[in-house]
């Protein structure tokens, strides 16, 4: 089925931090500690989500009747930054458990280039509302699983000897490049 | 006055350089690394929007209030980006399919929204836009740094033109995006290396 295929590829074989390049900056700024990295993961999965599904709606039911296509970038950065302040917003005043959790990752997630990036693909690939939906959840999963392999690798790295040469960024980028060969193994699943 | 102006378009080279020591803006440059033609034209289409939002928000920066800013410098900056997709769409179809969707993302390029925040917003317009060349140069630098060292060990080409003999097997990885990873990397440990060696040798002076 194409919505197993959609999950599949954007989850391992089209993951898009280790094979687009997308959402590189929370991947290598954020990725200290465990905790971090799951409620970034978290706050990313949600935004993206439903960014993607109100895009969907912006475009075909506001920039295509008005015949304004070109204006997506503006319109969506936009959604984005208003969805976000809306969300935070909420959850300071609902859920302040939740907000203590998420909430300093939020205003960052504005400027995170995977969310943009997953809503201008949508429109290009012409994905229906449900392979919408589907293709921004498997691709904030495969960004969380990044963060999550990173973190685990960046705390054994914290304890281990490296030649002073590799020491702080660089050691991250060779490790990045290492779990990058073994996605490029996955090449092919789902079609 | 010459002092400051050449600061300006220098420090961004190696000293601040927005991707080797700030690590900003990894994703168009790891992406779009993979021949130099196409880190060349994505410099130019970082410079255009750069220097042009910098202009702009400098000129403004007495009317923008303080608790919208960040709203408006990216209603600036997404313009100027819709406006470079018209011009490539136009004169340079080739170039802006090959950039493809990192012409768009052009808005969250943290540079950007980083330099006009801490210096367009306080700073005088020819201050400004010296820094926003300066701050593209930078970034130029090292996105062709990048691609150089990938076109030629990908792909035994340099700027297209064939490098070495028939007999030559390219290493396909570094134009792949583990090669990506492991070029800048490695890149960062030499410019980190020396730095430090020279300011090292500045201390004992």
């Amino acid at each position: 089925m194409n919505f197993v295929n959609i999950l599949i590829q954007t989850i391992f074989s089209q993951n898009f931090i280790f094979m687009r390049f997308l959402g590189l900056c929370p991947f290598f700024g954020l990725t200290n500690d465990m905790d971090s990295s799951i409620g970034m993961g978290g706050a990313v999965t949600f935004v993206t989500v439903m960014a993607s599904v109100v895009s969907y709606f912006v475009y075909y039911f506001v920039l295509i009747p008005l015949g304004v296509e070109y204006l997506q970038t503006i319109a969506f950065i936009l959604t984005i930054a208003v969805f976000v302040q809306l969300v935070e917003i909420y959850l300071k005043k609902m859920i302040p458990n939740l907000y203590k959790v998420m909430g300093i990752y939020l205003p960052l997630i504005t400027t995170n280039c995977m969310i943009l990036g997953v809503t201008l693909l949508n429109i290009q690939e012409g994905y229906s509302l449900l392979e919408t939906i589907f293709f921004a959840f498997g691709s904030s999963i495969g960004f969380t699983l990044a963060m999550i392999l990173m973190t685990a690798i960046r705390i054994r790295i914290a304890d281990s000897n490296i030649p002073s040469f590799f020491k702080g960024a660089p050691i991250v980028f060779i490790a990045a490049s290492f779990i990058a060969i073994a996605f490029m193994g996955l090449q092919g699943l789902g079609g | 006055m010459k002092t400051t102006t050449k600061k300006l378009l220098t420090k961004g080279l190696i000293k601040e350089n927005p991707v080797f020591v700030l690590m900003l803006g990894l994703c168009s440059v790891l992406a779009v690394s993979v021949s130099v033609i196409n880190a060349l034209g994505m410099t130019l289409a970082f410079t255009f929007v750069t220097v042009l939002s910098e202009l702009t928000i400098s000129l403004l920066r007495k009317w923008i209030p303080k608790s919208l800013r960040i709203p408006i410098f990216i209603v600036v900056i997404a313009s100027f980006v819709t406006i470079l997709q018209f011009l490539l769409q136009a004169y340079l179809p080739s170039l802006n399919k090959a950039l493809g969707i990192f012409i768009p993302l052009i808005v969250v390029n943290c540079i950007i929204i980083g330099r006009i925040e801490s210096f367009a917003s306080k700073k005088p317009v020819l201050e400004s836009v010296l820094d926003g060349l300066g701050i593209s140069l930078g970034y130029g630098f090292a996105i062709v740094f990048i691609a150089i060292i990938r076109e030629i060990l990908g792909n035994g080409t340099i700027l297209g033109y064939a490098l070495f003999g028939s007999s030559f097997e390219p290493a396909l990885m570094f134009i792949l995006p583990p090669g990506a990873f492991l070029v800048i990397g490695v890149e960062i440990g030499i410019i980190n290396h020396l730095s430090k060696k020279r300011s090292r040798k500045e201390v004992a002076e």
